[in-house]
């Protein structure tokens, strides 16, 4: 179902988490919200759900206004970071719990519990207790109870947040993979610009309660609107006005091709890659990334003299930073 | 070295002050034999308070239960003008001594109190009176539940209740599902101490009841009488009663207790 978050303003005291939000969400669509924390993403998450309460706008699901409805008649999964298992209950129970809510026959609440399982890979684990489980198998546990009601929409705030980097890999693949699936409008939450840019479709980058720019990740890196989101979405070099991103800058030992002096700092090899770490006339810093034969040619070491240019410096006017 | 010195210290101190003078109690109770300590028991005037204890529990603690997770949750839950105050205000009947307590509720609810009079009229006698011992034993052992529970509320946060909601839970539901069980060893060991506490009450109970043998005398008052009217069996073998009912709660809730690993 699509959603359309309508000039949506959210103030927690004096600090304004929201304001004049607006964001369309495609049906069937998987969109993340990407920003650093205190940004409003959670909090928008949060109003969509309507676990948070919106000061002005309104929210709109498969077009029609749910602002005044309550979160548990507003059909969103949602899917906590920290899980929210309930602890008391095992798995099984834990994924009937809205089915139980919603009176359906036993038969029913079992077959459906134990297709879920299956999807999540969680077959032999229906008697334990959350307590019994890894971190990834209760977001596994946590994703197929919100998944159980068959909900409209599915929420998820900062779902990988708080597992070790080898699951969160694999999770992030296995959403990716899940949502062709089931194909529910799904929404996540993540400050994780490269977790955003593999699982998403669309990224919506959030700053200061306000959305920078709304895109598909390649046009986000290619093609930023400012300088927030140009440093966000991936690593930056400032060089004059400009900015200009590691792997377009250009090194070479020969003056007369033009460029700005720098002396090597170190040079770090990263299999493929090779960053070269240098430092400007100015003693300002500068990270360059090149392939491996760029850099056996130019023989780089430290303390070495090279020119940099760069291919696609970005300078973008005040305004609209 | 210092392992068995701290040990015999603990034992010795919980053995000098508590174990000896309640194991003596049982001794003294029984000292003439258990016909003796059981004829003690069993008068009319004994049978009658045990049973008048029996009601005071059977009131206070649900009431205080009910109310105790309601203020904890209140406490907890919301942010409001005055609450600081309300806290403090929880722990009243600790601070305070029962018999201050009893002399309270006789200002209020006596002959010349502010309600006494009407409720007179209305055909309610509160003091000296099992009304005014019910109020007095739910005022002392009020704190119990809301204490142990707030804690255990704070602890749980409010995420799962947020997942019930999404869920489509509605908020008894949400309740009974998932915050009740989630603090229900919280509030069982405040079930626990509350229930201790009303049949132990003596102070304030003493004040409000006017300790009439056979109608507002309650198992503690009633080792009190005996003990005055030299009457050392009848009053030993009542404490062993009351003794024995406070182990019996706790046994009871030792065996809902849930068997290891399950939480």
């Amino acid at each position: 179902m699509s959603i359309n978050v309508q000039a949506v303003t959210k103030d927690f005291g004096d600090f304004t988490a929201l304001d004049n939000v607006s964001l369309d969400v495609r049906d069937g669509s998987l969109t993340a919200l990407l920003g650093p924390s205190g940004g409003g993403k959670s909090t928008l998450l949060r109003v969509i759900a309507g676990l948070e309460e919106p000061d002005a706008g309104r929210v709109l699901i498969s077009g029609e206004d749910a602002t005044a409805e309550p979160a548990r008649k507003r059909g969103v999964g949602f899917v906590f970071q920290h899980y929210a298992a309930f602890k008391h209950m095992t798995v099984r129970d834990n994924v009937a719990f809205g089915l139980k809510i919603r009176k359906r026959s036993r038969d029913e609440i079992r077959a459906k519990v134990d297709e879920l399982l299956d999807l999540v890979h969680l077959e032999g684990f229906a008697k334990r207790y959350p307590a019994q489980l890894s971190g990834g198998q209760r977001q596994r546990m946590a994703l197929a109870r919100a998944l159980a009601v068959e909900p409209r929409v599915l929420l998820l705030d900062e779902p990988f947040g708080a597992l070790d980097a080898t699951v969160r890999k694999e999770l992030r693949a296995w959403l990716r993979r899940l949502h062709d699936e089931v194909n529910v409008t799904t929404i996540f939450v993540t400050h994780d610009q490269e977790e955003a840019m593999e699982v998403a479709e669309q990224i919506v980058v959030l700053n200061h309660g306000k959305i920078e720019q709304v895109g598909a990740p390649r046009d986000l890196y290619e093609m930023p609107t400012n300088e927030f989101v140009m440093s966000f979405v991936g690593p930056v070099n400032r060089l004059g006005d400009g900015l200009v991103r590691p792997h377009d800058l250009v090194l070479s030992r020969d003056a007369g091709l033009g460029g700005i002096e720098a002396m090597v700092s170190r040079v770090v090899h990263l299999g493929f890659e090779v960053r070269v770490e240098l430092t400007l006339s100015d003693s300002s810093p500068l990270s360059a990334q090149i392939t491996r034969e760029e850099a056996d040619e130019l023989e780089l070491h430290a303390g070495d003299i090279v020119y940099v240019r760069s291919e696609r410096p970005r300078v973008f006017s005040p305004h609209q930073s | 070295m210092a392992k068995y010195a701290l040990r015999v210290t603990a034992l010795s101190y919980l053995g000098l002050l508590i174990a000896l003078p309640v194991g003596y109690v049982f001794y003294k109770a029984f000292e003439h034999g258990f016909a003796t300590a059981r004829e003690a028991v069993t008068t009319p005037v004994a049978q009658h308070a045990f049973w008048l204890t029996v009601e005071m529990v059977a009131i206070a603690v649900p009431l205080n239960t009910i109310f105790g997770v309601v203020c904890a949750l209140v406490l907890v839950r919301q942010s409001f003008r005055g609450k600081a105050l309300l806290n403090a205000a929880i722990d009243l009947p600790f601070a305070v001594s029962p018999v201050v307590i009893g002399l309270a509720l006789i200002l209020v609810y006596g002959r010349k109190g502010w309600f006494g009079d009407w409720l007179l009229d209305h055909g309610i006698q509160v003091i000296f009176s099992v009304p005014g011992m019910v109020l007095a034993t739910i005022f002392v052992s009020l704190p119990f539940v809301v204490r142990e529970v707030m804690p255990v509320l704070r602890e749980i946060g409010t995420e799962q209740e947020q997942a019930a909601q999404t869920l489509g839970a509605s908020s008894l539901q949400t309740f009974f599902r998932v915050t009740l069980p989630a603090i229900r060893w919280g509030v069982a060991y405040g079930v626990v101490l509350t229930t201790a506490r009303a049949l132990g009450e003596f102070g304030a109970v003493s004040i409000v009841s006017g300790k009439l043998a056979g109608q507002t005398e309650t198992l503690t008052l009633h080792v009190e009488n005996r003990f005055q009217a030299f009457d050392l069996t009848g009053a030993y073998a009542a404490a062993v009663v009351l003794g024995l009912m406070a182990i019996a709660t706790l046994l009871a809730i030792n065996l809902l207790k849930p068997k290891e690993g399950v939480r």
